[in-house]
């Protein structure tokens, strides 16, 4: 890629063309411009534009209460909302001290792992797409619809999840969500036997190693410094991974192992995220039989004991005083919260993502920051596709996992 | 085993009693720097053997309207990956004179967060090399994250604490 023989001084040839790839390209899948200097197809500079779909989230969760912001995190990145949803959950726990059952840990950590997968599987397959290889877009999207149907038996809904709450989840697991869960995990007709099927088109396919080897390629060193986390930075090398590093809802439970990459590259990139699916259907697996050792009254158990903030079930509200006092003044936004400063953060599908809450005693944030990892590592983009092919800036955009929300926040 | 005794006491070492309100909330050492000394404490807890805070997790600001004199905190969350310790700190600033220094030419990653900072604060990053709006529109004249700002209509009166009694 280094070697760009220059034209001589003065020809016709030797001008650049300027490209606006984006901000509606259907190539970059989402909302991105890019302004690009091209020699012939080769970039001589890149200059990124993002904000097209800000839409002032930190803003707007100064105004509410610590539930109703739960659907803006959705909107970040929304190929794994409920990550986001149980890292807001999590923040609003540390700060609030509330401590949730293993059971609880358990589920959660169920769902962000199929959430992690669905992510991943997009954004592997998406990278297969650019490289001109459709079909295995088409074999893995049955599967993100079984995430999806497991997500509606929890929750009800499927792409902006706002699954969960403070403390737990708003009801129990039903029979039919873990049946589904097992169909998912079955080995011959589940996704594992899919996923295999998925690797054999891809992993040692000569085209596809010669479209994504060398591509968009980065240090550890420059990743570190970019502020890059999350898969990005570990096919660079790097074994950062916060369920390690900082385990939350009881990561330490679990026998899992972090892969990383050498080059940093599209390739590199792609084979971390299947081997990152693998060991989330191994954690899957392990949680599922830790929540099946919970027997009688312990399997009833989904949520913590925090009445102020933990949304009472209806039949309560009819029947009971105190339920109906809690209903209404969580509804309301009338509850205060502790004062104090927290960040926390949880390994979103793309990296480290934290929030920073400032809360000065009142019913709603003083001030909140979403770290998304989307955002900080963009700003390596530029860099990335500098003296590579016009194809190669596509494939390496894609194999990145920029998501426009998680960008724009 | 690196504590925050250990950094604090590494910190004030170096600096003295400028860093001020050491505090630990959520068991995250904080404190906050005179805006002079940002890049100065950040370049030691990066190049110091033992700190080595090497990685930039968060930057952004927070408007404080009635702390006079010093309205703008821009807040930097630092990561020493190898001991698992996170640091928190704080430089405030004049809101009429906003200016900080950039920490892009220490972190790469501070371009962006930079930008976004002063996008919605308005804190002018000195050295920063291309400082100008990132997720609002160039057109757009003021800082809409500043508390100046209300979201909501404030005459709405259905939120308000006497209607549960309170107030």
């Amino acid at each position: 890629m280094s070697e760009h023989i220059l034209l001589p001084e003065g020809s016709i040839e030797k001008q650049t063309t300027t490209l606006n790839l984006g901000p509606t390209h259907p190539a970059t899948h989402g909302v991105f411009q890019n302004i690009l200097e091209l020699d012939g197809e080769r970039i001589m500079k890149a200059t990124s534009t993002v904000g097209y779909i800000h839409r002032a989230f930190e803003k707007i969760a100064e105004r509410r209460p610590l539930y109703q912001i739960t659907p803006l995190t959705d909107r970040l990145n929304y190929c794994s909302s409920p990550i986001n949803n149980m890292g807001w959950h999590l923040t609003c726990e540390k700060l609030l001290g509330v401590t949730t059952p293993k059971r609880v840990d358990y589920l959660r950590v169920i769902i962000m792992e199929l959430a992690r997968i669905s992510d991943h599987l997009i954004c592997n397959s998406i990278v297969g797409v650019d490289s001109g290889a459709y079909s295995g877009f088409l074999y893995v999207m049955q599967f993100r619809e079984l995430i999806y149907e497991i997500y509606e038996e929890v929750c009800g809904s499927r792409l902006t999840t706002n699954i969960g709450r403070i403390g737990g989840f708003e009801r129990n697991f039903t029979n039919a969500a873990f049946e589904k869960l097992e169909k998912f995990l079955d080995e011959k007709t589940g996704y594992p036997a899919q996923l295999k099927e998925f690797e054999n088109l891809f992993s040692r396919n000569r085209i596809f190693m010669e479209r994504t080897i060398g591509c968009g390629p980065i240090s550890a060193e420059r990743a570190m410094n970019y502020g890059f986390t999350g898969p990005n930075l570990r096919a660079a090398g790097v074994d950062y991974d916060v369920r390690v590093q900082t385990p939350y809802s009881s990561y330490s439970d679990f026998d899992f192992t972090v892969p990383v990459g050498t080059t940093g590259d599209c390739y590199d990139r792609f084979l971390v995220r299947n081997e990152e699916m693998w060991q989330s259907m191994s954690i899957i697996k392990q949680a599922y039989q830790k929540v099946q050792e919970f027997k009688g009254a312990d399997a009833d158990v989904y949520h913590a004991d925090v009445p102020a903030y933990y949304l009472p079930e209806k039949k309560d509200v009819y029947t009971k005083m105190e339920a109906l006092i809690y209903h209404f003044k969580i509804i309301m936004g009338e509850t205060e919260m502790p004062a104090g400063e927290v960040y926390n953060s949880v390994e979103g599908a793309n990296g480290e993502l934290g929030f920073y809450l400032i809360s000065d005693g009142g019913r709603t944030p003083y001030r909140l920051h979403f770290r998304r990892p989307c955002f900080i590592y963009y700003q390596a983009y530029p860099e990335l596709i500098k003296d590579g092919m016009l194809s190669d800036a596509v494939i390496t955009m894609s194999s990145l996992n920029l998501i426009a929300g998680e960008l724009d926040a | 085993m690196l504590t925050n005794e250990i950094i604090q006491q590494k910190l004030t070492e170096k600096f003295g009693d400028v860093l001020t309100d050491w505090q630990e909330p959520y068991g995250m050492l904080t404190f906050t720097a005179p805006k002079d000394l940002n890049l100065k404490v950040m370049q030691f807890l990066y190049d110091d053997a033992e700190l080595k805070f090497t990685f930039l997790t968060d930057l952004q600001a927070v408007h404080y309207p009635d702390n006079k004199g010093a309205e703008l905190a821009v807040v930097y969350h630092l990561h020493n990956w190898a001991a698992n310790v996170r640091i928190r700190f704080k430089v405030f600033t004049d809101i009429n004179q906003p200016d900080v220094f950039s920490a892009t030419a220490l972190f790469q990653s501070a371009n962006f967060m930079e930008r976004e900072t002063f996008d919605f604060y308005g804190v002018n990053f000195v050295g920063h090399p291309n400082l100008i709006r990132i997720l609002n529109v160039d057109e757009m004249d003021y800082f809409p994250l500043r508390k100046e700002f209300p979201l909501e209509d404030q005459t709405r009166i259905d939120k308000d604490d006497e209607m549960f009694g309170r107030g």
